[in-house]
Parts: structure tokens; C-alpha cells; sequence
């Protein structure tokens, strides 16, 4: 990386320079530097909303850059070590899109962890390609997936030979990490092209003592969240690109379904984000990893709560954690994760990441306070103290192997009918069925219903989990596929 | 040279005190921190451009959050301070002898070091031997203890800084832990005028009736805060601030104060009706 190149910031200096040249405009946005819009501009900002403007050609274009957008890219590759770099307006959902569908193509298969965020499974349906799950493992205390073994990964490749690529997450929402040197390695021996959704590792490339980035591991395509450990703006994302993709085809498979009115906040909110990693992401990821060891420390020591880091390493489902994320396993304490997320919201104030059965996730950054960890750690020790229980009777999250009976696209376009969900089992589901967040799917389209499906979701829904993806928003009755 | 003080009530109100020097101005790790003289009221304290005390007045905020306590808890021998690095609350406990301990945990140590150098008038008991100085965020300090102390006094700076955490739900649960069977904690309540001050006033008082079985607020009259209209906290696990107030034993100690009597210790829990209103508000709504 050119640290010295890493100083500009292309799209934010000619956003500026454009702002100095006091353009009359007749283009889009109507809003016209918010004088047509003054309650937003008095919400956002005179400021903002100056700089929500259209491509132009001192602004290049997102579509097909050759100017500042262009050089943004540039810079934001050689700061990620990826031969290529594509900025993204559509979330990670856009850019983990684009990863799969520039990869596979209908009726072509694909290897993927269950524990995939909807969003790749979104891009099965639009592209036809044929899901190969590999069981994460599930951790039996902490009751959450992990990694890819590479043993399993062996026995999939084994299996399906034909298969075209293999995703990875880097890491999980939980920040567990698979051996994605070792998984490259063993996809690349059989052609096959490794994907990684790096929604939660946007820090693996700058701090010290990280886990593995995708880009360093050799891996071909990676989805790298931005908004998250980044700090750019909400709905920004990066797509980065190994030396052995074809960038320009990755160009035209973003540009299928991306926007053409791309938003210069976002995009100049992705160019100072960058800049800002690469010239202080070190010394700000320390921060942040310390703050992290210290919030577990404290909350270990209140008793009951299980703040879990890299101990939990065992050199193959967890190959590595990242010890930016502030996990907490809940039962011991006599709650479920979910119970303890919305207690801190409702009574305490405080917002966390999520909270699944057993676990909740409190997101740490670049912008925490400590005294704001505080408030967390004190939190947790009073929930302890006015709601702790004992932990009987607390169902654990469990792998539930799915039965993929047809394709997701076939499946979620076919002739379908709505069945009261207690009467589905056996039938194939045509919808997704989502415990969210963290957004890992039970049901995709495509799959068999199965009774064990339905106790789980009986009791995620008992237990107050947002259940989403479902025509019927209750999830009392599901769309199965016309026998 | 016309030199003055502004410190920002709301966006509309501001109140301006003339200075005649600036003592000190520095930064902690975690404010700004800066020492006037002033014709008017003395020398004063400043973080992050609001007024802490001043030399004039100083004296009814430090005796009534700590007298009103002292009158009716009849045994206190452990006592938590939390904030107040500036040492007038200490200053006043200290008139206490059967005080056993005083723990003072202030998040803030150049505040501690700024108070000894240019403010005697209320640093002067730092150094008393019952008091245990902890450079340590309050939230974090009272986590830790439990059912060990007769009185919790939180002096806080308003919530909108450093001092935010001391007005949290948490924070106060935590000083109820802390506290033994019959512990009594007192706060700087914010002012129930100016609408901002107001709703963190009926915010805390959400909080801490959420975390202690009776609570009830009192006032003094304090120049140069917003409104100058100031509130306190006293919330209890057993003694009532009224009821168990015992004048004879507390005015037989002839403690020499320019604020706090024992008469006005009942009159200051009577409420102007619209205070009552607010915090019949939050209590109906529980």
C-alpha cells in the first residue's frame, strides 16, 4: 500500500471542488440542493444535501467509471491488497450479490456454510445456481455456528467435483473465522473459485494481529461491509477482486442491478472511509480490540455471562476469532439472548447488534466510548441481578440439515399454495423463513419442511425472535409448492 | 477590556458573569477544564464551558446535597462521594466524626489536581485521612461494591458529557446494590425549569424510581445554575426524609451552616406544583 497516494480521496476533493463552482442545476435530484425540499435540509443539513447530486462529468459515473471514481477504486484496491475494487451503493447485499452471480450461473452449483446471510441465497433465486450446504458445526455450549471444516468442505467437493465456487463467510456475525488459507487452497486445486462474505471483517486489512483477510488469503471475490467496522454511510459496501477474476465481467454483473443514480454521500462517505483505514485504521483497530478485551473481562467477572473470545480456538470450525466482536453467551444467567437484547433496549437504553437464543452481540467500533462500555458492562450486571434465573428449560440454536429439494429460483417461482404451517411438514417451502437477525435462514426455498423445522420455529417465535421472510408476515401459514 | 463568562442555559438564554482573569485553562483526557476570577462570584470552576460552582455560592449546593442526608440517617459510618473531584462535598462530611470512610471516585484526576491548586475553599479535606480517593468512572466504581455503604452522594455534572452514565438506569440500580439495608443515596437532580433540564430530570427520576422503593425530590436555590432553580435527590430503602429527620440530634452537633437548617430541611421538600406535576408524570406512567 502507497500510503503517501492513500492521502487523497478523489471523490470527496471533487465533490468539493464542484461544490465551489456554484453549478446552476438543471439536472436531478429535484430537490435542487435542497431548496425544494426545505424540511429535509433543515433534518439533514444544508450541507448534505448540497452534496446529494447527480454523475456528471466532474463527478464521473458510477456505471462506468474513468475519472475520480475510477481513481477512488484504484486507491481502495491497493489499501485492501485486491487487484480491483468496485464501490457499492446497494449494501453488502448488492456487493455479495454480484459476487455470486458473477461466479455461477443457472443450474451451476455452488458450496456454501448454512449460516450464509440472506443475501446469498436472495442471489441463488435471481441466478438459477444450485446450493451445496456444508454443516457449519455448532458449538454445544455457546449453541452457535461456526466455521467451515475443511474436512467437511473435502467431503462437498468430493460430492459435487462439478461444483463451480465455494463461499465463505470472514467471519461470522459472531467473528469466528474458517481456514480460508487452507479453503482456498483446496477449492483453487479443483477450479473452483472462492467467494467471501466479509460483511463483518472490514478490519481484518488494516489492524494488527487480525484474523486472515480474504484478499491475503487468496481468495478470488470478497463482499466487504464498509458501513460496518468502517464507518462510512449506511448502504455502502466495497466489492474487491483477486488477480484472477474477471473484473470487467464482474463490472457488467453489478451493473444488472445497480442503480444508476448512485449516491455521491455514499460513495464520497466510502472514499474518506477508506482513506481514513489506511492511514490510521491500525492504531484505531487497537483501540477497539482493547476495549473489546476489557468489556469481556469485566463482564466475565460479573458471574453467569460468558463473554467469549479467542479461547474458544480449536484449529478447524473455529480457526481463528475476531476479537473486535463482543459475543456474550446468555444462559447461564437464565435468559435467552433475544430477552437480554430487548431488556437493555427497553430499560436500560441501549441498542445492541443482536440477540439470537443463547447469545447477544454488542458491536464495538472505531467510535465507541468507554464510558459507554460501561454503561454496557453495569447493564448486564444489574439484568443479572433483577432477571437472572436458573438455566433449566432453555432450548439451544442446533444445526438442522436442509433437504434442498429443488432449486431456490424453481422453487420461489413456482405454482404454490398457502398451507397453515402446522400442516407443512414434508411439503417443499417456497419462501424463506428467517430468524432475524442474525439472518441465517431455517428455511429456504426449495427446501423440505421437516417437524423438527417446526418445533424451532414454535419456539423462536415463543421467544420473541423477529421471524421474517414470509408472505404472512405471523407466520401462521407458509407457501409450499403445489403437489 | 471587557471580559466576560457565557455559559449557555438554552439556545435562547444565556447568562454572563464578568471576569476579571483567567486562572488556568486546560484539557484532561476527558474535558475542557478552566479557572476564573471573578468580580461577582469569586472564583469559579468550569468543564467543557459549563459553570461547576463558583466561590459565592458554592456553599448551598455542597450543604444541602450532603446535610439533609446526614440529618436523617442516624449512623453513618460508610460513605461513597461520586464525581465531585472538586472536594466540596468531602469538606462538608468531614464535619461528620463518625464518619469512618469517605470513598470519592471521580473519573477525572486533573479535576482532583486543578481543585488542591486553585480552589481551597472546597478541596480543603481532600487530605483527611478517612478519605480514599479512586480515579475511576462512577459506573464502573459502584458495579463492583456491594451492600457496603450508609450514604451514596452522586455529583454529578449534567447528562449530556462524561457524566452521562451517572444518570442511567444501570448506574442507579448499581448504587441500590451498594447501598446497605438502610442506605440512603442523594443526586444532583438537574433544574425542572428550562424544558432540556427538565426532561433529564423526569428522566432520572424514571430511573431511579425504577431501581429504589421511595424516592423524593428537594430544592435550594442556587444563582448562577440554569434557572437558579436547582433539584436533589433522596432516595431510600428504609428512612424518610421527613419523618425520621431528627432535629434535636442533628442541631445538637452546632454545625455552623449558611444554607441548610433543619427547618428548611422540611421546607425544601415541599414543591412548587408544576414540579410536583412533572414527577407525578413519570410516576403515573410506571
Amino acid at each position: 500500500m502507497d500510503k503517501r497516494q492513500q492521502e487523497r480521496a478523489p471523490v470527496y476533493e471533487a465533490l468539493e471542488k464542484f461544490s465551489k463552482m456554484r453549478v446552476v442545476p438543471f439536472d436531478v435530484p429535484g430537490h435542487k440542493r435542497g431548496r425544494g425540499n426545505p424540511e429535509l435540509a433543515r433534518l439533514l443539513g444544508e450541507k448534505c444535501v448540497s452534496m446529494d447530486v447527480n454523475s456528471m462529468k466532474p463527478l464521473d459515473n458510477l456505471c462506468h467509471p474513468v475519472s475520480v471514481i475510477r481513481d477512488a477504486e484504484q486507491l481502495a484496491a491497493d489499501a485492501f491488497g485486491a487487484a480491483h475494487a468496485f464501490l457499492m451503493v446497494g449494501g453488502t447485499t448488492s456487493a455479495v450479490q454480484s459476487m455470486v452471480m458473477s461466479a455461477v450461473k443457472a443450474g451451476e452449483k455452488i458450496i456454501l456454510p448454512r449460516n450464509v446471510h440472506r443475501s446469498v441465497v436472495c442471489a441463488l433465486v435471481l441466478c438459477g445456481a444450485i446450493p451445496v450446504y456444508v454443516d457449519p458445526d455448532c458449538d454445544a455450549d455457546l449453541g452457535i455456528p461456526l466455521g467451515m471444516r475443511t474436512d467437511r468442505l473435502r467431503e462437498a467437493i468430493e460430492r459435487t467435483p462439478d461444483a463451480k465456487a465455494v463461499l465463505v463467510n470472514n467471519p461470522t456475525y459472531y467473528g469466528i473465522c474458517s481456514d480460508i488459507r487452507t479453503i482456498v487452497q483446496m477449492a483453487h486445486a479443483h477450479g473452483m473459485l472462492v467467494l467471501a462474505d466479509e460483511a463483518h471483517g472490514t478490519h481484518f486489512y488494516f489492524g494488527e494481529d487480525m484474523p486472515v483477510s480474504a484478499m491475503a488469503a487468496g481468495a478470488d471475490l470478497a463482499a466487504v461491509s464498509m458501513h460496518k467496522s468502517g464507518g462510512s454511510l449506511t448502504q455502502s459496501s466495497l466489492l474487491l477482486a483477486g488477480p484472477n477474476a474477471n473484473a470487467d465481467y464482474v463490472r457488467q454483473i453489478i451493473n444488472l442491478t445497480q442503480t444508476t443514480s448512485a449516491s455521491y454521500l455514499l460513495l464520497s462517505s466510502l472514499d474518506i472511509s477508506r482513506r481514513n483505514l489506511a492511514l490510521r485504521g491500525k492504531e484505531a483497530f487497537a483501540a477497539v480490540t482493547e476495549l473489546a478485551d476489557y468489556a469481556r473481562e469485566e463482564i466475565n467477572d460479573i458471574g453467569d455471562w460468558y463473554a467469549f473470545s479467542k479461547e474458544r480456538v480449536n484449529g478447524d470450525s473455529i480457526f481463528d476469532f475476531d476479537r473486535t466482536k463482543l459475543s456474550v453467551h446468555t444462559l447461564n444467567v437464565g435468559l435467552a439472548g433475544i430477552e437480554v437484547y430487548d431488556i437493555l433496549r427497553d430499560e436500560y437504553d441501549i441498542q445492541i447488534e443482536f440477540g439470537d437464543l443463547g447469545n447477544i452481540l454488542a458491536y464495538l467500533s472505531i467510535g465507541d466510548r468507554k464510558r459507554d462500555v460501561e454503561r454496557l458492562v453495569s447493564a448486564l450486571s444489574e439484568i443479572r441481578r433483577l432477571y437472572g434465573k436458573t438455566r433449566a428449560g432453555m432450548m439451544q440454536n442446533e444445526y438442522i440439515p436442509p433437504d434442498v429439494a429443488v432449486t431456490p429460483q424453481f422453487a420461489f417461482y413456482a405454482p404454490k399454495e398457502s398451507l397453515p404451517i402446522e400442516q407443512t411438514a414434508g411439503c417443499i417451502c417456497s419462501e424463506f423463513v428467517m430468524c432475524y437477525p442474525p439472518g441465517i435462514p431455517i428455511l429456504a426455498p426449495g427446501e423440505r419442511v421437516t417437524d423438527k423445522i417446526l418445533d424451532y420455529i414454535r419456539y423462536a417465535k415463543e421467544k420473541g425472535c423477529q421471524m421474517t421472510g414470509p408472505e404472512d408476515a405471523k407466520i401462521e401459514k407458509l407457501n409450499v409448492l403445489k403437489m | 477590556m471587557d471580559f466576560w463568562f457565557s455559559e449557555q442555559h438554552t439556545k435562547d438564554v444565556k447568562l454572563s458573569i464578568r471576569v476579571d482573569r483567567q486562572v488556568y485553562s486546560g484539557k484532561s483526557d476527558l474535558q475542557r477544564i478552566d479557572v476564573f476570577d471573578t468580580p461577582a462570584f469569586g472564583r469559579m470552576l468550569v468543564l467543557d464551558g459549563y459553570l461547576m460552582l463558583t466561590e459565592k455560592d458554592e456553599f448551598i449546593y455542597h450543604e444541602m446535597i450532603t446535610h439533609v442526608p446526614m440529618a436523617v440517617h442516624p449512623h453513618v459510618k460508610d460513605v461513597l462521594v461520586i464525581g465531585a473531584g472538586d472536594g466540596g462535598v468531602v469538606r462538608e462530611l468531614a464535619r461528620y466524626p463518625e464518619i469512618e470512610r469517605i470513598d470519592l471516585a471521580e473519573i477525572d484526576e486533573q479535576v482532583i489536581e486543578i481543585s488542591r491548586k486553585y480552589l481551597p475553599f472546597t478541596a480543603s479535606k481532600l487530605d483527611d485521612p478517612r478519605v480514599h480517593i479512586y480515579i475511576e468512572d462512577g459506573v464502573k466504581f459502584v458495579r463492583r461494591r456491594k451492600e457496603e455503604y450508609d450514604l451514596i452522594v452522586v455529583d454529578s455534572t449534567d447528562p449530556f458529557g462524561p457524566g452521562e452514565g451517572l444518570f442511567s438506569r444501570e448506574f442507579y440500580g448499581s448504587c441500590f446494590k451498594a447501598l446497605r439495608e438502610d442506605g440512603i443515596m442523594v443526586n444532583q437532580h438537574e433544574s425542572p425549569f428550562y424544558e432540556q433540564d427538565a426532561l433529564a430530570m423526569q428522566r432520572a427520576h424514571k430511573r431511579i424510581i425504577e431501581s429504589f422503593p421511595f424516592s423524593r425530590i428537594y430544592q435550594a436555590h442556587i444563582p448562577t445554575y440554569p434557572s437558579g432553580h436547582w433539584l436533589f435527590g433522596f432516595s431510600t430503602k428504609k428512612y424518610h426524609p421527613l419523618r425520621d429527620l431528627d432535629e434535636a440530634r442533628w442541631n445538637a452537633r452546632h454545625l455552623s451552616c449558611r444554607y441548610y437548617t433543619t427547618t428548611l430541611h422540611r421546607g425544601a421538600f415541599y414543591l412548587p406544583a408544576y414540579v410536583e406535576e412533572l414527577l407525578t408524570d413519570v410516576e403515573e406512567k410506571r
